[in-house]
């Protein structure tokens, strides 16, 4: 079964990756998004009802830090990159609230 | 022979016996750089300077017995995915295109503690996506036997890198086969460990459930000595394994007695080049000589469904993973924008090249409301029968050989164009990532143009020495010690 | 005749854990500092950077589900929540949705209408976000992140709740409950408590629920309780004129006593949650879980049965001093020290809360040490010191928690026991008084409070009353 990506999906794709595409790449995004989940609607082949879902391929657990301090003011280094800044924070354009 | 031409152990202990000095290893791996550059581009940056500077450091250190190690002095190349302090860290992207971390990753800084001196930071594909290192933001790498021909990827930098000599070693990172496809590609010899040997702290993450980073070489030895600096287990890293030993140079042993190796044969089916299928049976022979039991095998569920699977639990990720990119903390900002919305979308969609994008949308698409179970945990389901098969087939079998490609390095230009034919050259190397397997490229013959071919040899969870051994025990049979440049390469 | 709805209130409460380090990374969770200053790669999420989950947040996590009712998962798992915003430097947040640590637990309330058994869907651990400080001047916005990171738990109710009666007892049993596990202080104004609500109406006798709100800032038990009022009313006045409820989420405005909806077409509201990959599986033994169980204190309910029990405390005392762990512990150890705990338990209800008031301060900023305060009440109830300055000694325990001995001693406050000195005194204010003493003959039995007053004032006030009283006594008889 043919997978059909409508422009309202491929504008909500990009609401939730933030991304915006001219409307050539939007085509695009379409056609290659159809294309690859045709191609990965071939995994319907297999009978997984029995499985669990792998997420872990090893079965490490437990891992844990002791809650002891161990990092220092390091704002300076951090705020290296900022490509905006003010006063020793990152800014950005004004919020909603 | 220009001290290039050594592999890493043999320009590592004549720099301990004082025949040649740190600082003379790391000059000429610079010019000769310098001198290829122009043709290969297998850098998007070099750090001469510091490296200069280190390299006195450290010859002294190796004057006064401090270091003793066997990589002390060694230049290096380290994939542009891996953090460096101080120096720029770009994964290709425009997104980190002057983005210098704070700190350093771990296994660099096992590398810089055994002595080692990184020259430069290798190029790659854009955040580790793609198979030819075509995808880099900051121009393509040519494969150093044919200059026309792709290097392979997404670790392509690093790989041809060492091909054309210009450094002994180089670090490299696997997702889906991006050490062991190149290093095909460049005939030269490169390792995927078993996931959470080498600390992925400081490994800008592409899937994080399937990166690992590995060494890239110019021999089986070579990767066995670097893969012991760089593992360890780290705090810092949650999927850090505690492995009871971090030894792999004890496995270079030129025995394969008894070894059993199964051959899946769904891989040597349509769409692998004859050239390559001929080249990596022909390790079977060589293995088989040597006291090997080789065996055919099923492995069609493999060879049918972890290209699937892989691209939905690798996008899934990186559609998360990827969304700190946003032009806040660090990274390429858009000059204009309307408000913080329109600030993220602009500064992602001029940052981001269009194979990030794709996978990113394909991910926030398989996770999102209403397609998570159907996509996402039947990928996650999937992977776990994968993993079942290759339990089962490690049941009978020590090492698995398979091909690390269905064909030699493409011409460039020809890959991008078709994303899902460039996804389907994965096949071989993609289902080891999903089941966390060790695995290594060693070089096993040309094609009739000239190209390398490399044959992957995998084992189970935790049995790198045995692929070790078996590789070890191939590359010593003395047909294809290493890739000469001085034959083939450099048109 | 107008119909009769009933509002249905379901909590969900954010609770800061107390711990010395971030969920995530060894960045310290003091409170202050300058912006940015308490931050490391991991949680202002710089590439490459990884989490390791922090083991006291687990345990604090466990011992409120455990003091919850709530069952422990024995395998449990950190998602990824994905969304944009400035606070959070990853764009998605690590929380709990499909294994949360605890689920299915119940807290009891008391209310006027009795008690009632108010049901927890589940608890989760997840990071806190950093802050967002508007700056009008340059009109952008300025992102601190020395909160991001620092650990929460999310404790969900089920929609148990019909007034904001019974949202404010179950938010005070949350509070109490987890002060005394010592694992938040669980203040709402500086937000390492806080609420939101979820909110529908329906008319009673109704089987469905309404369509729901959820509501946000909510920083006092006031402002919760008037914005439910506000929002039962905004709902029933839309379901009267025929409208519909629309499913969303809404801010407060307690300066405006209104709320208003967040939304923006950018924000899809779909979080695409799955397993981090960064993070690994949780497993509960049985040995943590029996730490854990033993570690659990006594809790409010238990305490106030045993201080009446063992202390003969009131009811209402025993409720006041128990409402808070600071109180009971401050209690109990100085009842120890000085082995009168009626005494102790008087101080207390009457001085320390006296004090309290006046100085607008809550009974978890209380600093003096049991030692002094037991200290305090010997030398009062032996008489050392008369209760006037006991009070005044007091006061200077609770501001400055010092050493009475000391403080009685350099201030020469002791009361006069010396019966000689005493009587000499008294004896030349009888004399010095002759109305006094006749009215006092005459059978005005209160002149005798005016020669109590003047041998106080000649002694300074340091006099013991008793023996004042006695000796007076004695002169005036032999007038």
């Amino acid at each position: 079964m043919a997978n059909v990506i409508s422009d309202e999906t491929i504008e909500y794709v990009g609401i939730l990756s933030k991304l915006e595409l001219s409307p050539e790449e939007k085509e695009r995004a379409k056609k290659d998004m159809e294309d690859m989940l045709n191609y990965i609607d071939k995994l319907n082949e297999l009978d997984t009802s029995d499985v669990e879902p792998m997420s872990h391929v090893f079965s490490v657990q437990n891992v844990f830090r002791e809650d002891v301090v161990t990092n220092q003011d390091d704002r300076e280094n951090i705020l290296a990159n900022a490509p905006s800044e003010q006063d020793g924070a990152f800014t950005v354009p004004r919020t909603f609230d | 022979m220009s001290l290039m031409g050594l592999t890493a152990v043999q320009l590592g202990q004549k720099i301990q016996s004082g025949e040649v000095s740190a600082v003379e290893a790391v000059k000429e791996s610079l010019e000769r750089t310098k001198a290829l550059e122009g043709k290969i581009h297998a850098f998007v940056n070099l750090d001469e300077e510091n490296a200069l500077k280190k390299a006195e450091l450290i010859q002294k250190d190796i004057q006064s017995g401090k270091l003793t190690g066997p990589l002390a002095g060694v230049p290096m190349a380290i994939k542009d995915n891996m953090c460096t302090k101080g120096v720029l860290t770009t994964c290709s992207s425009r997104i980190l295109g002057n983005f210098r971390p704070t700190y350093t990753a771990e296994a660099v800084l096992n590398l810089e503690k055994a002595g080692a001196i990184m020259t430069g930071k290798a190029n790659m594909d854009e955040f580790a996506m793609g198979s030819t290192t075509e995808t880099s933001a900051f121009g393509v790498t040519a494969n150093p036997w044919n200059t026309e021909h792709v290097p392979g990827g997404s670790s392509g930098g690093s790989c041809a890198a060492v091909a054309a000599e210009e450094v002994s070693f180089a670090l490299g990172s696997d997702t889906g086969g991006s050490i062991r496809q190149p290093s095909s590609f460049c005939g030269v010899t490169g390792i995927k460990p078993t996931y959470g040997t080498v600390s992925r702290y400081g490994l800008i993450a592409y899937g994080s459930s399937l990166d690992q980073i590995g060494p890239v070489a110019k021999d089986v030895t070579d990767c066995a000595v670097i893969l012991d600096s760089i593992s360890s287990h780290d705090p810092k890293d949650s999927t850090s394994v505690r492995r009871e030993s971090y030894d792999f140079a004890s496995a270079l042993v030129d025995d394969v007695k008894g070894l059993k190796i199964g051959i899946p044969s769904d891989f040597f089916g349509t769409g692998l080049n004859e050239d390559v299928k001929n080249a990596v049976l022909h390790v079977a022979d060589v293995l088989k000589s040597k006291g090997a039991e080789v065996e055919l095998f099923d492995f069609k569920l493999v060879t049918d469904y972890a290209i699937p699977a892989y691209y939905v639990i690798a996008c899934a990720e990186a559609s998360s993973t990827l969304s700190r990119f946003d032009g806040i903390t660090y990274g390429y900002r858009t000059e204009d924008f309307t408000d913080l919305h329109n600030m993220y979308k602009k500064t992602r969609s001029e940052g981001f090249g269009p194979e990030v994008k794709r996978r990113i949308m394909l991910g926030s698409f398989v996770l999102s409301s209403g397609y998570y179970d159907a996509y996402y945990l039947k990928a996650l389901r999937t992977k776990a029968m994968i993993k079942q098969e290759y339990d089962k087939a490690f049941a009978k079998y020590d090492v698995i050989l398979a091909p690390a490609a269905p064909t030699t390095a493409p011409k460039m230009g020809e890959s991008l164009s078709d994303p899902i034919q460039m996804y389907l050259s994965d096949i071989y190397t993609i289902s080891v990532n999903l089941a966390g397997l060790p695995g290594i490229t060693v070089p096993c013959g040309m094609d009739r143009n000239g190209l390398p071919i490399g044959a992957q040899l995998i084992g189970d969870c935790f049995r790198e020495k045995t692929i070790i051994r078996a590789a070890f025990a191939f590359e010593q049979s003395g047909e294809y010690l290493h890739c000469d440049l001085a034959k083939g390469g450099i048109r | 005749m107008s119909k009769q709805y009933e509002t249905v209130i379901g909590l969900e409460v954010h609770v800061e854990l107390a711990t010395k380090t971030k969920i995530f990374c060894g960045c310290s969770t003091e409170f202050g500092g300058e912006p940015n200053t308490h931050t490391c790669p991991v949680c202002t999420g710089m590439p490459g950077s990884l989490p390791v989950l922090n083991k006291k947040v687990l345990e604090h996590a466990i011992a409120v589900g455990l003091a919850t009712n709530c069952q422990i998962n024995r395998y449990s798992k950190f998602d990824r929540k994905n969304y944009f915003y400035p606070d959070n430097p990853q764009n998605y947040q690590i929380s709990q949705l499909y294994l949360p640590i605890c689920h299915d637990g119940f807290v009891e309330i008391e209310t006027a209408n009795g008690k009632k058994k108010i049901g927890i869907h589940e608890i989760h651990m997840e990071e806190d976000a950093g802050k967002l400080i508007h700056d009008e001047w340059t009109d952008s916005t300025l992102v601190d992140f020395n909160r991001s990171g620092v650990p929460l738990i999310e404790i969900v109710s089920e929609p148990d709740m019909r007034s904001a009666e019974e949202v404010i007892a179950y938010l005070d049993k949350l509070k109490t409950t987890i002060q005394y596990l010592g694992a938040s202080d669980c203040k709402l104004q500086e937000g390492s408590m806080r609420a939101d609500v979820n909110l529908s109406v329906r008319e009673v006798g109704a089987e469905k629920f309404g369509t729901r709100t959820e509501m946000k800032n909510l920083n006092s038990f006031k402002a919760i309780a008037r914005a439910i009022e506000g929002e039962k009313d905004r709902q029933i006045s839309l379901i009267e004129a025929g409208k519909q409820v629309v499913q969303e989420t809404r801010r407060w405005d307690d300066t405006k006593e209104s709320s208003y909806a967040m939304r923006s077409k950018e924000d899809a509201q779909d979080y695409r949650y799955f397993p981090d990959p960064d993070l690994v599986p949780i497993v509960v033994s049985e040995e943590l879980l029996e730490t854990i169980r033993q570690r659990q204190p006594e809790f409010r309910e238990e305490k106030m049965v045993r201080y009446m029990d063992q202390f003969e405390l009131p009811e209402y005392d025993a409720e006041i001093i128990t409402s808070t762990r600071k109180l009971a512990d401050i209690f109990e150890k100085t009842a120890e020290i000085c082995g009168k705990p009626k005494k102790v338990s008087n101080w207390l209800m009457v001085e320390t809360m006296r004090l309290l008031k006046e100085k607008g301060m809550e009974p978890e900023q209380i600093h003096f040490s049991p030692e002094h305060f037991a200290k305090l009440i010997e030398l009062a109830d032996a008489g050392t010191i008369n209760s006037t300055v006991a009070r005044e000694v007091f006061e200077k325990i609770f501001d400055d928690d010092i050493d009475p001995d000391v403080y009685v001693e350099e201030h020469g406050l002791k009361s006069v026991n010396d019966e000689g000195a005493l009587r000499a005194e008294i004896e030349k204010i009888v004399d010095a008084n002759p109305k006094s003493v006749e009215d006092f003959k005459a059978g005005k039995k209160k002149a005798i409070g005016f020669l109590v007053g003047q041998t106080m004032k000649a002694m300074k006030g340091k006099a013991n009353p008793q023996m004042v009283n006695q000796i007076l006594n004695e002169v005036l008889s032999t007038k």
